[in-house]
């Protein structure tokens, strides 16, 4: 039994570790979709304000002046992609992809320039990163019966970021139904003409729709690089913003159900990291294939819509003209 | 135009990581066009992004935009692979190709089936699905490599070396060129078919007419009685078709076996060529040689100025995509205000 429960929790916790980067780029694409703006650039974003993280964690010894910069790159890369795909009227879909190429191509050509160690960034200090959370009374608690392993290790126990993660998301939600700018925010990915009689500006809207998403898009790529683990390496992102990507159209662009979603593929991931050879009688070479490839799978099995069809914001992916 | 600006801006970039970058676009022009060999180097690269280009073009002319070459060209690799290892020591070459390229189609649109059938059917995101794909086909492909045509006795995940049967030859063996050891072989011949194919196609056939309509507005076409599911569907096949193809020019014109990972970025790099070539034939051909020009030159640069890796290339993709895709209208409008201002001066004049 202890065992047991030991076991459920260490799992738990790993899946709660592997969502934070899925819940942070989930909702950020959450703002810029739910204003009309696809961001396939999630996955860029994060991977360099990664890189961006621990490049200036290393250079300043401090997590948080690389949570800064992280923040600072993420906003950049979106307003360029706001530049071109709202100001500009270019397609989202080629914009976003674009970002990720620079992303992935620019990380690379800096680590390796700036610090020589073949596309990582040194190794981190300790106080170069987020130190974990201890949650009042954690030790004390720990000899109650099931609880106090919860609390202590389930509960307890991680860095900053996976706490505002986790607390970005009932945010995002009272942004989303109790704000004047998240009311017109929703309005302008559904019927942007509308919103713009009303006399408010569409592009001023998507630019800050966009800017919301970066921030929590740095967060994830300092989460990345300079919380769970202690330096950049190259493409660290490893697909994640894709299936945040995934997990939003699974949730019908709606913050709590995103959460879900996100800690499902936590969970996969998870799963498929401690069950490494996890055996299903077709030999464990083919199973260790299989348990890898299984998130990809499972997020193209997923967006199939054999969970019900999700209808996306309706102005999503065109570029408001004005009427003249 | 839209090149130049992300040329000067990959140059900045070399500047900031402290180095020259005049003396990288020295090493960049004469490593890639410089010589023979070097010549040979680039159109071998070419000939290969010929391919992937052509593969995203053709969907790109029904409107969508298709991420998934890279995968569809890595298992067009291994349908070729299989029919090399079958018949390589049968028979000669010219009869062992066309089989392998047959098989390498046949895999490489198996592979864009699914995401077609996807969007078409369930409106999966298509962008989406053929990246998983991309990720899903590297994995079985270290499945497939490791454990079912690894050489037996080898370490290495990879197929044993073609025989003589299962290569084909090189240009400078067959011509009165001289390119030194370059792979360039006549997967050039076979690319440049695959053009004048996909010009006729979309310009010149009833199908090309249906699926360009369906790009311009998928509405309109379905109430002309055009099939939507239909022509994504064919698009898609036809262009893992394509994509498959690459396997040709790089297995059976240079390794000589499967390897692990060798695409090595070519379906990316089909994007940018698609977007850069403006899905025309002609353009990506010379949208191809750039690239080729970029890869092989790229190469020098990493080879001779260590601080600079091969990734600038693909920030110099990045930087085209982003211009020549997404901001395209951007130099359009200041061109067209620059031409207007001018008109405007002679008038008052």
């Amino acid at each position: 039994m202890q065992e047991f429960l030991t076991t459920v929790i260490l799992l738990l916790s790993s899946t709660l570790r592997l969502s934070v980067p899925l819940v942070l780029c989930g909702l950020a694409g959450l703002f810029s979709e739910r204003s009309g703006v696809w961001d396939i650039g999630l996955e860029g974003k994060m991977l360099f304000a990664a890189f961006a993280a621990a490049a200036a964690a290393y250079q300043f010894d401090s997590a948080w002046v690389g949570l800064v910069f992280a923040i600072l790159v993420a906003v950049l890369l979106s307003l360029i992609h706001g530049f071109a795909s709202v100001t500009h009227q270019g397609n989202q879909i080629i914009s976003g992809v674009a970002i990720n190429f620079i992303s992935s191509g620019l990380t690379v050509l800096l680590a390796v320039g700036w610090f020589a160690l073949g596309g990582r960034t040194p190794q981190l200090q300790p106080e170069a990163r987020f130190p974990t959370v201890i949650l009042p009374f954690a030790e004390e608690m720990r000899p109650v019966p099931v609880l106090g392993a919860i609390y202590a290790d389930l509960i307890s126990g991680y860095n900053i970021l996976v706490y505002i993660a986790f607390a970005a998301v009932p945010v995002t939600w009272w942004v989303f139904h109790h704000t004047r700018f998240g009311l017109r925010l929703r309005a302008v990915g559904e019927n942007p003409a509308a919103v713009d009689t009303a006399g408010i500006s569409v592009d001023w809207l998507r630019y800050r729709a966009l800017l919301c998403g970066a921030i929590l898009c740095g967060i994830a790529g300092a989460y990345l690089s300079i919380a769970q683990s202690a330096g950049f390496v190259r493409e660290m992102s490893a697909g994640k913003g894709y299936m945040a990507l995934a997990a939003l159209i699974f949730a019908k662009w709606r913050p709590v159900p995103v959460l879900f979603a996100c800690l499902l593929f936590g969970f996969l991931e998870a799963l498929s990291i401690r069950f490494q050879a996890f055996d299903f009688g077709l030999g464990p070479a083919l199973s260790t294939q299989i348990v890898q490839s299984l998130p990809y799978v499972l997020t193209v099995v997923l967006l199939a819509g054999f969970m019900g069809r999700a209808i996306p914001p309706k102005a999503g992916g065109i570029p408001y003209t004005k009427e003249r | 135009m839209n090149v130049a600006v992300a040329l000067l801006i990959s140059g900045l970039v070399v500047l900031f990581v402290g180095q020259n970058p005049l003396e990288a676009v020295g090493y960049l022009v004469s490593g890639s066009l410089g010589s023979g060999e070097g010549i040979g180097f680039t159109l071998y690269f070419a000939t290969s992004f010929m391919f992937t280009g052509l593969a995203v073009a053709v969907a790109s002319h029904a409107g969508l935009f298709t991420i998934g070459a890279e995968g569809q060209a890595y298992l067009g690799g291994l349908g070729i692979a299989l029919v090399c290892l079958a018949l390589d020591k049968v028979v000669p070459w010219y009869v062992t190709l066309v089989p392998a390229a047959m098989a390498g189609m046949l895999f490489g649109a198996a592979w864009a089936f699914i995401p077609a059938y996807l969007q078409a059917r369930r409106g999966s995101h298509l962008v989406i699905t053929t990246i998983m794909f991309n990720f899903i086909a590297s994995s079985v492909m270290i499945y497939v490599l490791v454990n079912l045509i690894k050489e037996s006795g080898s370490m290495a995940p990879q197929t044993r070396l073609f025989d003589a049967g299962g290569l084909v030859p090189k240009l400078g063996e067959i011509l009165p060129v001289d390119i030194g050891t370059a792979p360039l072989n006549i997967s050039l011949f076979i690319a440049i078919a695959a053009a004048v194919f996909v010009w006729v196609l979309i310009w010149k056939t009833k199908l090309g007419f249906e699926i360009r309509a369906t790009g311009a507005n998928p509405a309109a076409a379905r109430n002309a009685g055009i099939g939507y599911v239909k022509i994504t569907i064919v698009c898609m096949l036809i262009s893992g078709a394509l994509a498959g193809l690459a396997g040709v020019n790089i297995l059976m014109g240079d390794l000589g076996k499967l390897q692990l990972d060798f695409p090595a970025g070519i379906g990316l790099v089909g994007v940018a060529v698609a977007l850069m070539g403006r899905g025309h034939p002609v353009g990506i051909a010379v949208a191809s040689v750039l690239f080729g020009v970029l890869y092989q030159g790229g190469a020098e640069i990493s080879f001779w100025m260590p601080n600079i890796t091969r990734e600038l290339i693909m920030l110099i993709q990045g930087l085209v995509i982003l211009f020549a895709g997404a901001l395209s209208l951007m130099f359009r409008s200041s061109v067209y205000s620059l031409v207007d201002l001018f008109r405007f001066s002679k008038r008052e004049a």
